[in-house]
């Protein structure tokens, strides 16, 4: 065999090793991106699947929801009107004015009352569902109702009248020990008293054993009458 | 026989390297590939597992439905009990 023949075999034969080792090698690679795939499909219709009433569901839960919004904002307005309306949502939520109510267009452009400026959220709650005036709709534009850092006549108005004016006719709190001016005995049923109290150096009362509880009875009688007339 | 010599040559300079050339090629943009296909993959799979919490979604539904509910009770007392502003 001449020699060209032998190098044109060699030739062939080391473009077939190349073509072999090539193109196995490219079908390693194909199998391995076939199974990754794979594993991409099975995700893939994992997430088809668990979507697929998704739309569904918050498709309900926005219309129940808008239901909910229409409700509250409905009621809110037609029991306090629209101005109070705007003026307790800016209150609650700052800023929440300007976005005004969806169902009422109109309140975008409403001035809102400076109530929180003059009212705290408690005492709105308690004014609003107490009183129907408007709050603050007094004076929308002017200075606030009450200096809200240093006034408190509106916060102490809310609590019993003697408390806060007049603490001084408030009836004294009892002294207790030992050493007390008045000895109180225990009862042995709730709500009467074996005999009224004593105060030191007084007198006893006399058959205490016999009429110290009908006494104190109908003395408790008598004063739940006089308080009920 | 020169022809032969020549035909060689083209064999071992020209036809082996290019044959070699476009081979690799081909493999190393299959090889470039299986990385994006297991990341594509774990994203998949990443996925499916975010999306187990979709079943208490119809906890919501019905959470949402009862709270809009309740809602509209209260706001159906508050009706009565309040005149309205107007």
């Amino acid at each position: 065999m001449p020699a060209a023949g032998v190098v044109m075999i060699i030739a062939v034969v080391l473009i077939v090793l190349a073509l072999v080792y090539y193109l196995v090698s490219t079908i390693v690679a194909l199998q391995r991106i076939t199974n990754a795939l794979d594993d991409a499909i099975t995700g893939v219709v994992g997430i088809i699947e668990k979507s697929a009433p998704v739309d569904e569901v918050v498709t309900s839960i926005n219309t129940n929801l808008d239901a909910g919004v229409d409700l509250l904002e409905g009621l809110l307005v037609k029991k306090a009107g629209l101005s109070d309306a705007v003026g307790l949502v800016e209150g609650l939520y700052p800023g929440a004015a300007a976005e005004g109510f969806r169902n009422f267009p109109e309140s975008k452009t409403t001035k809102a009352p400076r109530i929180s400026e003059v009212y705290t959220k408690g005492t709105l709650t308690l004014a609003r569902l107490g009183r129907e005036a408007p709050i603050a709709a007094a004076s929308p534009n002017g200075p606030a109702l009450r200096n809200a850092s240093y006034g408190s006549t509106a916060a102490r108005i809310l609590y019993p009248e003697v408390r806060q004016t007049r603490p001084g006719s408030m009836p004294r709190s009892p002294i207790i020990g030992t050493d007390s001016p008045v000895q109180y005995e225990p009862s042995e049923s709730p709500g009467v008293r074996k005999r009224m109290p004593v105060a030191v150096g007084a007198p006893a009362e006399p058959s205490a054993e016999t009429g110290g509880v009908v006494k104190s009875g109908l003395a408790f009688l008598r004063r739940l009458k006089s308080d009920d007339q | 026989m020169t022809l032969e010599w020549i035909g060689d040559a083209i064999l071992l300079l020209v036809v082996l390297p290019v044959v070699v050339y476009l081979l690799r090629g081909v493999l190393n943009a299959a090889n470039s590939i299986v990385p994006s296909a297991r990341q594509i993959a774990a994203a998949a799979t990443a996925g499916s597992k975010d999306l187990d919490a979709t079943a208490l979604l119809l906890t919501t539904q019905d959470q949402v439905q009862k709270t809009i509910e309740v809602a509209a009770d209260y706001g159906g007392s508050l009706d009565v009990i309040l005149d309205d502003a107007n």
